[in-house]
């Protein structure tokens, strides 16, 4: 009897040491595509979907953002006196005469601009973000994507990355995870440079062409079936902050394209 | 060793891997700096008195609103009402996370945020607790549970009193509930809320926010309120009544803002509110009061981490 319980001990601890290890396992496998030699693209290893419709939901810093914030009108940015000289002088017939009506629609303000945003893929390593307000795009570009060099632009060059458990496991963007397959979380870093210098604000609160961006995009579900897209920005600029400028904006899931109305940019609404 | 314990190792095993997606989590615990990149007034000395713009306002929820008056604060009954967990998303401090374990396998069963000088301690009940009974009493700290989805924790609070949701007497019903979530990017924090409340919003309130990890020590506990006398007569609420609150077009004198605007409403949430407000906005020449900047309350002193809230209105 003392004998049997011996073997039995040994190949039991074996069997589940064994089963153990084989769930433990899994998300290993399914990280490497199921075996598969080539790594999942980015829209395969998505560790959530942001495609889709969505519209800003404005509950926060409203009088700077659903109206033109009034001239002088600076509080809780952080700027440098080289910042509010220069934001003193905000003169939008003056940007309109010279073509750059869109300086307050550029990547570090683009969140905060009240509208709608369409996100899909471009191309499996190519997320595109277009918002109707101010009809701008940008293109974030996983993978080992390098930017082709030329002129600033209002959004710049952007190269993200998914982050988080879920990340690189696939799922959302149709990878083995798919709709229906194990729970994923996880969210999207969007780091951002080379911009043309536009306005944080309408009211001429500049960024330099020296200023960073780096966002972070995360999602939830609620119980009553909402969807909410959050991206905390955080802008950095040596020239015109005293100190990273973050903010976060929240969307909320549409859908359809109810209410897209592409618009151009203004310098005074 | 007998069957019973190898079967018990066996399942031990297994449970122990499938159970750990279940288990994943990330630290929470610290001190979180408040950034106070917008919001400022709001974060700081409080929003002028009939500013409900951006606030999905029932009808009642505005009435009510319009008829507060803040030398309510004043009365010996309201001198130490603290305010409900919604304030977390909407005053001035930083938070102090910390979690308890259970001692005998080291499981977090509660992340705990401090109190501040008017909010209660926030419990977060992780051990897969009920909420009360709805009859159950409503208290200041309210009732919170979580759960984690994947590096997301997700709470979900009920039982609070009734209370404000902004500091201007924008009322929340003891029918609120609030559902939290904490995002955490290296040393960023974003907090998100989510507001519902059937008596006073027609839809789901949204806030956001971010926090920055700090050496500095978070707040911890509420300082003991003591109640005076303020000089309000007695058996009187200070109030205004329907169509005599003097603040109605505060914000529109001040930065152009139209009054249906200020009076909020879910619409005034959306991108479209701007098509009906347009023809009826007038930009004021220049900023005259709450303005910011480097030397006032909006520059680095009014900002980031480390940084005091902007000064409070002047009186009004």
């Amino acid at each position: 009897m003392r004998n049997w319980n011996f073997n039995l001990t040994r190949t039991t601890l074996l069997v589940g040491g064994t089963a153990a290890l084989l769930l433990a396992a899994v998300p290993l496998q399914a990280q490497r595509g199921g075996g598969r030699a080539a790594p999942p693209n980015a829209k395969a290893s998505a560790p959530i979907d942001l495609t889709g419709y969505w519209v800003s939901v404005i509950t926060e810093d409203w009088r700077y953002r659903m109206v033109t914030p009034t001239k002088g009108d600076y509080q809780s940015v952080p700027m440098t006196q080289e910042s509010r000289r220069i934001a003193d002088m905000w003169d939008p017939a003056k940007d309109e005469a010279s073509g750059n009506q869109c300086k307050s629609y550029g990547a570090p303000a683009l969140w905060r601009v009240p509208g709608r945003v369409h996100i899909t893929w471009k191309d499996d390593e190519t997320l595109q973000a277009e918002v109707d307000t101010g009809t701008q795009t940008r293109l974030f570009h996983f993978g080992d994507w390098k930017p082709a060099g030329g002129e600033a632009s209002w959004q710049g060059d952007s190269v993200a990355t998914w982050e988080g458990r879920g990340a690189g496991r696939g799922g959302a963007g149709g990878g083995p995870g798919g709709p229906g397959g194990p729970p994923r979380s996880g969210s999207l870093k969007v780091v951002t440079t080379h911009l043309k210098s536009g306005y944080l604000r309408k009211n001429g609160v500049p960024y330099s062409e020296d200023a960073n961006l780096t966002e972070y995009y995360d999602m939830a579900k609620e119980k009553n079936g909402d969807q909410w897209m959050v991206i905390t920005v955080v802008v950095t600029d040596p020239k015109y902050l005293t100190q990273p400028f973050v903010v976060s904006s929240q969307f909320k899931k549409q859908a359809d394209a109810t209410g897209w109305d592409p618009t151009p940019c203004s310098s005074r609404w | 060793m007998n069957r019973t314990h190898i079967i018990r190792i066996i399942q031990s095993c297994i449970l122990t891997a499938a159970a750990v997606p279940a288990f994943a989590q990330i630290d929470l615990s610290g001190s979180w700096q408040s950034i106070n990149h917008e919001d400022a007034l709001e974060r700081g000395g409080g929003p002028y008195t009939v500013d409900y713009a951006g606030l999905p306002f029932t009808e009642n929820g505005r009435a009510r609103a319009l008829s507060y008056s803040q030398s309510q604060l004043s009365m010996p009954e309201r001198i130490c009402a603290f305010y409900t967990q919604f304030h977390m998303l909407l005053g001035p401090f930083g938070l102090k996370i910390w979690n308890e374990t259970e001692p005998l396998n080291g499981r977090t069963i509660a992340w705990k945020i401090g109190a501040w000088e008017d909010k209660d301690t926030t419990t977060i009940w992780m051990d897969g607790r009920p909420h009360p009974s709805k009859y159950a009493p409503h208290e200041k700290a309210g009732f919170t549970t979580g759960e984690w989805d994947g590096d997301t924790l997700t709470t979900y609070t009920t039982h609070m009193p009734a209370g404000y949701i902004r500091r201007n007497g924008s009322p929340s019903s003891d029918q609120a509930t609030m559902t939290l979530h904490f995002f955490r990017h290296g040393d960023l924090l974003t907090m998100v809320g989510i507001l519902e409340d059937p008596v006073n919003l027609s839809e789901p309130y949204i806030i956001s926010r971010s926090y920055q990890s700090s050496t500095n020590m978070g707040p911890t506990a509420a300082a003991p309120c003591i109640v005076g006398d303020e000089g309000p007569k007695e058996g009187e609420v200070p109030h205004f009544a329907p169509g005599k609150n003097p603040n109605v077009d505060e914000l529109t004198k001040l930065y152009g803002i139209p009054p249906e605007a200020a009076l909020g409403g879910a619409e005034t949430m959306y991108p479209d509110f701007r098509k009906k407000i347009k023809d009826k906005f007038v930009l004021p020449p220049k900023c005259t009061e709450n303005c910011g900047g480097p030397r006032g309350g909006g520059g680095a002193a009014a900002g980031g981490p480390g940084a005091a809230p902007p000064p409070p209105p002047p009186p009004r």
